[in-house]
């Protein structure tokens, strides 16, 4: 207990507020690096997420693969790019979009995919081009699956952001780092509050955003089905003839 | 006038859903599509909007072979209403109504204005144009993808079970629905049934269909009932079973029109028009 006492006295220290290592100029480090990563993750991996949703071709392929990255050690991965690019931002943003990827191409084509063929089918049959398919009814159908997929990416962008210090990146891991060669475990974990804090705003955004971001039409079907159930009685129809018995 | 010539489908997997299928569908009339599951009717109306593609033979459309067309353009300049009304769920009814005329770029609020007076003519109120899809009974959705249908005011009418997923009651008001819409439009109507009932009461012409777009007898509901063209039509129409096959009894005065099997199947009413086309009210 002492120890968190001493972590958030750590935090609201004021000579931690400023200063070239004070917490606003890490804080921007870490949100830098994972607003870079899930960028280039997006970039990446929604056309492709859309192009395999679209055609329904490459799922298997897209999966396997995906599969492979997550099992990937990124802490691993981090040091042979690293050792390959050398110290800097590079290693740990690459290390980083490999791990963002699966997840936002998962959002992107699952998205696709749980959308009603025949929805489709018939936007196909009144005369939509593919590109108006794509565009007027499988992006914004498709949107709340894709933004969850962006929400558990940048989750774990966040948390895992805290490596890149390892290679001299800075963030918000820099406190870790150096709390544990120094056996300052109040700085260590002030660390780790930060970063949790963090998340916790991000997973709140995004949740906001996932709900936004449903159609209104997908909305009202939701309330109507809600309804459904409330409107029949359906035990008090049975009850009295078994009481009767 | 829509005239098949020898079309063949055969699927990638190898499957011959229509073989050799050759029948003019009239202008301006109903044609109606009958037939047990499997039997290529759905196939047969989907190549018609290119939505398939037929693997030999030719398909004209007034005369104009189209394989030739641009198949996006060759939909929207020809409706099509599905059996689960297919509308987009993330769009109010009227931007429904209005996809095919926003499709092809008439300003916004002329495609609404539009949408409003189709909503009219499907009989439903123009209250309901901001609800969403979903919000809608089943039967009201069917009204808003015929409305959709029409909306780009096309020759071509292509229903595919349009009304199966409704309750028979709605069903019933849908089927008259249409039988006014076609008189007030004259458009050329291609239907797609597995109810023969619903094929009669639709159908100027009427093709009974049997695996592989097979047909085994076409003509209208009168040519049909009178002479089924072998036992396996008399069966589909229900004349074997007793279904078609009336007589009269005369009950307290009155003409009861009964089966085979004794069952009333109605009154005889005299100075009848023979319409039955008007719904009891």
């Amino acid at each position: 207990m002492n120890l968190l006492i001493d972590a958030f006295a750590w935090i609201f220290d004021p000579a931690h507020l400023g200063g070239p290592n004070g917490i606003p100029i890490r804080l921007v480090q870490h949100l830098t690096i994972s607003l870079a990563v899930l960028v280039i993750a997006s970039v990446i991996a929604i056309p492709l997420g859309y192009l395999i949703g679209h055609t329904g071709r490459g799922r298997s392929l897209a999966v396997s693969l995906t599969g492979g990255f997550r099992a990937l050690p990124t802490l691993g991965l981090l040091i042979i790019v690293a050792l390959w690019l050398g110290i800097g931002i590079e290693a740990p943003i690459i290390a980083l979009v490999v791990l963002a990827i699966p997840p936002v191409l998962a959002g992107a084509y699952s998205g696709f995919e749980a959308i009603d063929r025949r929805t489709i089918d018939s936007a196909r049959a009144v005369g939509m081009t593919e590109g108006q398919i794509v565009r007027k009814v499988e992006v914004p159908l498709g949107l709340p699956l894709l933004i969850g997929g962006l929400r558990s990416a940048t989750l774990q962008i966040i948390a895992t952001a805290t490596l890149a210090d390892y290679v001299g990146a800075g963030g918000l891991g820099r406190f870790i780092f150096v709390g544990l060669k120094s056996n300052d475990y109040s700085q260590m974990l002030a660390g780790s509050l930060l970063v949790i804090a963090l998340a916790l705003i991000s997973e709140g955004i995004f949740a906001l955003l996932q709900k936004l971001v449903v159609p209104r039409g997908v909305v009202a079907n939701q309330n109507a089905d809600v309804r459904t159930p409330s409107s029949r009685r359906v035990a008090v129809v049975g009850s009295p003839t078994e009481e009767r018995k | 006038m829509i005239e098949f010539r020898q079309v063949s489908k055969r699927f990638p997997d190898g499957t011959l859903a229509v073989e050799d299928f050759s029948l003019v569908i009239p202008s301006r009339k109903t044609t109606v599509f009958v037939g047990s599951s499997g039997c290529g009717k759905t196939t047969i109306l989907r190549m018609i909007n290119r939505m398939i593609d037929r693997t030999s033979g030719s398909i004209e459309i007034d005369g104009e072979d189209i394989v030739g067309l641009d198949k996006v353009k060759l939909r929207r300049r020809i409706g099509y209403v599905m059996q689960n009304s297919g509308l987009l769920p993330h769009r109010k009814v009227v931007d429904n109504v209005a996809t095919v005329p926003l499709l092809n770029g008439v300003a916004k609020k002329e495609a609404h204005a539009r949408a409003l007076e189709l909503l009219d003519t499907v009989g439903l109120d123009r209250s309901l144009a901001n609800r969403y899809p979903s919000q809608l009974s089943g039967g009201q959705q069917q009204r808003v993808g015929v409305a959709r249908g029409l909306a780009a005011d096309p020759n071509i009418l292509l229903m595919d079970e349009p009304f199966g997923a409704v309750d028979p009651l709605v069903r019933a008001e849908l089927q008259h629905e249409l039988i006014r819409l076609q008189r007030e439009l004259d458009k050329t109507v291609v239907f797609v049934t597995h109810d023969i009932d619903e094929a009669f009461l639709l159908g100027d012409q009427v093709v009974i269909l049997q695996k592989g777009g097979v047909i085994v007898q076409k003509g209208s509901p009168t040519e049909i009932l009178t002479a089924p063209a072998n036992d396996f039509v008399a069966d589909f129409i229900g004349a074997t079973k007793g279904k078609r096959a009336l007589h009269i009894d005369r009950r307290d005065g009155r003409d009861v029109v009964l089966d085979s099997e004794g069952r009333a199947a109605g009154v005889l009413v005299e100075g009848s028009t023979g319409t039955g086309e008007e719904v009891p009210t």
